[in-house]
């Protein structure tokens, strides 16, 4: 199989790219390759969104419709294969014909930049906010700004110049059909090939269908597996490693499906965030609520469902719900396919049961049936893009008031994210009262004995958990009560 | 020259943008958003310019027995390795007083120091490099607390005390006495662009240094001292940083002198830039402090006397600490008259990095120990805290002088606390808060109105001084400099519109440049929230001297009396006829009338005597109030600042949009300290919180949806400072405060507000979920021993 160079839109400049080290970030082609320095590098790790950067991409559907969606990414933590059939836009490409873009005037007009180092980031989180919300709420523009970090304004003047920001038509969509055609013959002369980028010794393959995925897989079985590589990348960018063979998961047509059936909802590998939260919220909204405070927006539309699990972090957000809910996983390493409850995937700290050359297809997770109450609580020390001190995730059913089924999982109690199993027996087939409620608080004692950590004690983590299960249990039987001080919009 | 420029003698008449008293965007609004302001990094590298790095220690005390740097000299890409025996010139770069190694060369005094550096052909390669070093320590037993430093009797500085009177018998004979200690965390400046310096060889062995620093005077002299040169063979170059809040106004110092020896060393530009975490690792915070505090006051809650006791964890080195340790004693009575009162103040020597500057200046410390004993003398006397702090203010005939006796003037604390609780409709929300929290088991609500009195001027009086130059070229249009540097604050922005006031123009006619040491030198920090102050006055003083020597040659040359002159938007009435203020510029330079001046300004009455420990420290008092309220969840200890209305005194605003931006960002800067910003250090003393991962600042959703920020009207400065304004950089920060005493209110109230919660900082879900289960403790024990 021939293998092609990335080719994107650089702006409205199309460059092909072949020769480069992998382990290059954006951030570093830009700053150091290009000379464009308006992206700026704040903290390197995808936390602090001075570097946020937009790409445009076609969507999905291939039709006469085809529109161009925006998203933001962290030039810090993103390689250069997501740029792969992709426009890149900086915040040097927003003023047109000498004029500022609306959200650059709305900014000024709002004195929203202080020392400024920040503002490249925010501006282009507004503009991709600008592209899909005409005059978006505050919510909206929390969602929008959370993984932006300004250390002088206090944020109230950037809110404001959100919420203001005249929305009109811009050079981008005055040009979009263009940029449509010229992407989809990108796209279209990508289909089924593999995408190769090397240099200095280093490769990274980019396979654009799932054949080519399962064979590179099998015969780079040393190679690392990347889909959003927002946890990849800090090995880059903090621990200084570089990767001898990457291959990146993000453009397998068949891992970024997203599917609802009537028995449930079969999420691809490589579907980011972004893709899946808006389905998984109209059916689970606690679940969609709490996704809205994984990571930030930017980190959303790179980070994967399956990135999230194969990464094996003992406070990742997804898999205790997906525990909790009885998911499945279906693995695959050449034509050889399996299916995993997700429990049984994690074996201990940072150890999984991947097989070399095998990869994460996708992820299925059964309906819930109308009576099961589902309870997410994510506690964190900051609302926004902030990682969980524990996370507790909870389905539950009671008939006659006895707990008839339960499932309750926790992250950020244990090495890996962990079904509380003793706390699970003493709520089973009990009553739903406070004395069982106690007794299962209790039992969360002998489920876990967590760690402490620059996020939490030890002795809190365990508090919380157990006020947590408090919590689910006054929410189901007092709905009149007000339990938290954190509500979702 | 001998032709002069075209000029367009209608320019800008009639209508003139950025005059005093008006908002005007920051200097640089334009090209911040749309990604053309330079930072320093940002600059194009050069033919054969390096970058460099910095070699830590992994242990917090000890020996080093051996460093072995070849691996590190032959890694890729490096150009040069030096150490401590590089240096020909000094090898401390104390600020103040000695005690800051660029490296340490036989004692490792803390977990990250710095003990060489690397240059190398990327910013990458001297990264890898650095890890490369093989260090044998014999590791030595590490003081990592106040407690222990106390303990060792370490300190960095002899202690100080302030006194008045006899507070222990005034305590004794009140008629209620209360005890009370508090921890106070650190803050880590986080400044979104790192610390960098540039350093590039003159052809004279010196150096062009291009650093983010908020001091540049003092970069030169460290520079030059480093290299053992005369500081004329240094220039210094600050166009602006991305952000500073005090981290780099010493602490940028010793990376522009490592990039200077490495520039020398290697006839090489040399480009230092730290990473995120080097950054944390490797530079200061803000002091955590140790507190405890007796007071006696009487049934209505009237201070008589107290006795508070500060220990600032200081780090390795004095820095600045003596200052910050001061000024936390300085504001140990924020806005109150304590009566008979003794206060004290430690420097604890710890291992672990020094600490620093940082917006306050030891002041948010000093205040959040009193503000904590107003809340804790209001529970004990069922009291709402609001009218504890009413009664204790400072008053404007009586119990208007400070514990260092300094008499407080202009006092309008009275004023702006009453309009603020009238305006933020303060009795009326505490009763509905008291309502609500009656009938709600766990969701628990809190309000706190706290004031801010702090003292504007550096407490080192040498400082408090400035200057400034200004040219105006034949074209009319006006190039500015002075000693302050633009962090964001909007300095230049002001300064431009002080400049353009004076000659009634445009403020667009005015170019502000970047801060030079060979434009204007020896100058003072940009801190201390002096920066406007100072500089504005100096570039007044220069405008003036020009302005003067335009007026009498236009009085000369046109033979009209010099009252009859007025330079009015753009323009200069002289007599019957207008020119154009270009105009009258090239007819002054054809007639051999100077363009240039430089300006100087010093702050007047200001003293303070140690020894005595009395004086008048500060110039005059920048004052303001907030009201906080938030919600907390007893179950989780998570909690959010729902509600806050701010009153504040810039006295006349210079730049209402720019100084809303100052309290707006000072105060959620503020609530970021107390709240969701924790340090941690493992027990090896090794920082654990080194990225914005662990360490959280406040982001877009913490800033609470109701935010009514105002300034105080109709209230200019009545001491003459520049346009009667007054500083607006720190004052802010310490409104926060009401937010921790808010949160405290809402723990109190599960105890139907009886008992004072302990508290500690930063409040973090985990802190207040521990004070609410402390109380809970409490009432049950209470309940215990009732039947009994």
């Amino acid at each position: 199989m021939s293998s092609k160079p990335i080719r994107f839109l650089l702006n409205d400049e199309e460059v092909s790219l072949a020769d480069i080290n992998p382990n290059t970030t954006l951030l570093q082609y830009l700053r150091e390759k290009l000379g464009k320095v308006g992206t700026k590098e704040g903290c390197a790790s995808g936390d602090c969104g001075a570097c946020t950067v937009v790409l445009g991409e076609v969507s999905r559907e291939r039709s006469s419709t085809a529109e161009m969606h925006y998203k933001t990414v962290n030039a810090c933590i993103a390689l250069l294969p997501n740029l792969h059939g992709r426009q890149l836009i900086t915040v040097e490409d927003l003023q047109h014909e000498g004029q500022m873009h609306p959200v650059q005037k709305s900014m000024v007009e709002q004195h929203g930049s202080q020392c400024g180092f920040c503002t490249p980031g925010f501006i282009m989180s507004l503009f991709a906010l600008n592209k899909v919300h005409d005059r978006p709420t505050r919510e909206q523009a929390n969602q929008a700004l959370g993984g932006n970090l300004c250390r002088c304004t206090g944020y109230r003047s950037i809110i404001d110049a959100a919420m203001t920001a005249a929305n009109k038509t811009d050079h981008f969509d005055s040009s979009s059909a263009i940029t449509i055609r010229r992407l989809q013959a990108i796209a279209d002369d990508s289909v089924g090939t593999t995408i190769e980028l090397s240099g200095n010794g280093y490769r990274a393959f980019s396979p654009q269908s799932i054949g080519e995925l399962a064979r590179l897989s099998e015969t780079y079985a040393e190679a690392r597996l990347v889909a959003g590589g927002t946890d990849l990348c800090l090995q880059i960018t903090q621990n200084l490693d570089q990767f001898d063979t990457l291959i990146s998961t993000l453009d397998v047509p068949e891992l970024c499906q997203v599917e609802l059936s009537e028995k449930g909802f079969t999420i691809g590998a490589a579907a980011t965030y972004s893709q899946f939260i808006t389905p998984l919220s109209q059916q689970y909204p606690e679940w969609g609520a709490m996704i809205e405070r994984l990571g930030s927006l930017q980190i959303r539309n790179l980070g994967t469902l399956g990135g999230n699990i194969a990464n094996a972090s003992p406070v990742g957000d997804m898999p205790p719900v997906l525990i909790a809910m009885g998911a499945t996983m279906c693995l695959r390493k050449g034509d050889r396919i399996r299916q995993l409850a997700i429990e049984d995937f994690f074996l201990d700290y940072k150890k999984t049961a991947l097989e070399a050359g095998e990869f994460i297809q996708s992820i299925f997770i059964p309906n819930a049936s109308d009576t099961t109450h589902l309870k997410i609580y994510k506690v964190s020390k900051r609302f926004d893009d902030d990682i969980s001190a524990v996370l507790a995730a909870i389905t539950l059913q009671l008939k006659d008031n006895v707990v008839s089924a339960i499932d309750i999982a926790f992250g950020g109690m244990a090495a890996i994210p962990k079904r509380a199993v003793k706390c699970e027996a003493a709520l089973r087939n009990q009553q739903w009262d406070d004395a069982t409620i106690e007794r299962a608080a209790a039992a969360l004692s002998e489920d876990f004995n967590p760690l402490s950590d620059a996020r939490a004690s030890s002795q809190y983590r365990l508090q919380v958990a157990q006020n947590l299960l408090r919590r689910a249990y006054i929410e189901i039987s007092s709905p009149e009560v007000v339990t938290q001080v954190i509500t979702h919009a | 020259m001998r032709k002069l420029g075209d000029i367009d003698t209608k320019k800008n008449v009639g209508q003139r943008r950025g005059k005093v008293g008006q908002s005007h965007k920051h200097d640089s609004a334009d090209k911040h958003v749309c990604g053309s302001a330079v930072y320093i990094d940002d600059r194009p590298n050069v033919v054969g310019q390096l970058h460099a790095a910095i070699g830590k220690s992994t242990i917090a005390h000890g020996k080093i027995l051996s460093l072995d740097l070849s691996e590190v000299t032959r890694a890729a890409g490096v150009v040069a390795v030096i150490t401590a025996d590089d240096i020909p010139g000094h090898v401390d770069v104390g600020p103040v007083f000695p005690g800051d190694l660029l490296f340490a060369s036989e004692i490792i005094e803390f977990n990250g120091q710095a003990l060489f550096a690397v240059a190398a052909s990327s910013h990458e390669l001297a990264c890898r490099a650095v890890k490369l070093a093989k260090i044998e320590y014999q590791e030595l037993p590490a003081i990592l607390s106040v407690e222990q430093a106390h303990e060792a009797k370490s300190y960095v500085r002899p202690r100080h005390t302030q006194k008045r009177g006899d507070s222990s018998s005034a305590i004794a004979d009140a008629a209620h006495q209360l005890a009370g200690s508090l921890s106070i965390g650190g803050q880590e400046h986080f400044y979104l662009e790192g610390q960098i310096s540039y350093a590039e060889p003159t052809e004279d062995g010196g150096m062009v240094v291009h650093a983010s620093s908020q001091h540049p005077s003092e970069v030169q002299k460290l520079v030059a001292e480093v290299l053992s040169i005369p500081f004329n063979l240094v220039t210094v170059d600050i166009r602006r940083m991305g952000g500073g809040f005090g981290g780099k106004e010493t602490q940028a110092a010793p990376w522009a002198c490592v990039a200077a020896l490495l520039a020398h060393h290697t006839r090489k530009p040399v480009k230092l830039r730290l990473s995120r975490t080097d950054d944390m690792l490797l530079t200061g915070k803000r002091h955590p402090f140790e507190t405890n505090y007796k007071v006696g006051f009487d049934e209505d809650g009237l201070i008589k006397g107290i006795e508070i006791e500060v220990s600032g964890n200081c780090g390795i080195s004095p820095d600045l600490s003596d200052a910050i340790v001061d000024r936390a004693m300085f504001h140990a009575d924020n806005a109150y008259y304590l009566d008979q009162a003794t206060i004290t103040g430690h420097r604890c020597k710890t291992n672990t990095v020094s600490n620093t500057a940082f917006r306050g200046f030891g002041g948010p410390q000093g205040m959040l120990v009193i503000e904590g004993a107003m809340d804790d003398i209001a529970r004990y006397l069922n009291k709402d805290p609001l009218t504890v702090r009413k009664l204790n203010l400072y008053q404007k005939q009586q119990r208007n002088i400070t514990h260092y006796h300094q008499t407080v003037e202009h006092n309008n604390l009275q004023e702006i606390v009453e309009k603020l609780e009238l305006s933020s409709d303060y009795l009326e929300r505490r009763r509905q808060i008291s309502e609500f929290n009656k009938h709600n088991p766990i969701v628990k609500k809190g309000i706190a109105l706290t004031p801010v009195k702090f003292g504007i001027s550096f407490t080192v009086q040498h400082l408090n001084q400035a200057g400034a130059l200004i040219h105006i070229y034949t074209d009319g249009s006006i190039h500015l400099n002075h000693g302050g540097t633009e962090m964001g604050q909007g300095l230049f922005v002001k300064v431009a519109q002080i400049v353009a006031q004076e000659f009634s123009v445009d403020v667009q006619t005015v170019n502000v440049s970047s801060t030079r040491t060979d434009k204007v030198p020896n100058t003072s920090p940009t801190a201390a929230s002096s920066g406007t102050d100072i500089n504005g006055k100096a570039a007044q003083n220069a405008a003036q001297t020009i302005k003067a020597r335009l007026l009498n040659f236009a009085s000369e040359h046109f033979n009209v009396e010099l009252a009859s002159i007025e330079f009015l938007n753009g323009q200069v009435l002289i007599g019957e006829q207008a020119l154009s203020f270009a105009e009258l510029v090239q007819l002054a330079y054809m007639n051999r009338v100077s363009l240039s001046s430089t300006g100087f300004y010093k702050t007047p009455k200001i003293h303070y005597d140690r020894e005595t420990a009395s004086g008048h420290p500060f110039f005059y008092f920048a004052n303001g109030a907030a009201v906080s309220e938030v919600m907390i969840d007893t179950l989780t200890g998570e909690n959010k600042v729902s509600r806050v209305d701010i009153l504040h005194d810039v006295g006349a605003s210079l730049n209402p949009d720019i100084d809303l931006g100052q309290i707006e960002g000072g105060f959620i800067q503020g609530m970021g300290w107390l709240t969701t910003e924790e340090l941690s250090w493992d027990s090896a003393g090794r920082m654990q919180t080194t990225g914005p991962a662990t360490y959280k600042i406040p982001a877009v959703s913490d800033t609470p949806e109701i935010f009514n920020v105002a300034l105080l009207p109709d209230e200019p400065n009545r001491e003459p400072t520049i346009y009667h304004s007054k500083a607006v950089g720190e004052p802010p920060l310490m409104l926060a405060i009401s937010v921790w005493s808010a949160l405290r209110d809402a723990v109190a109230s599960i105890s139907d507000y009886k008992i004072s919660p302990k508290l500690n900082t930063p409040a973090t879900p985990e802190r207040v979920l521990n004070a609410v289960s402390q109380i809970k403790l409490r009432i049950e024990n209470s309940k215990a021993e009732e039947p009994l």
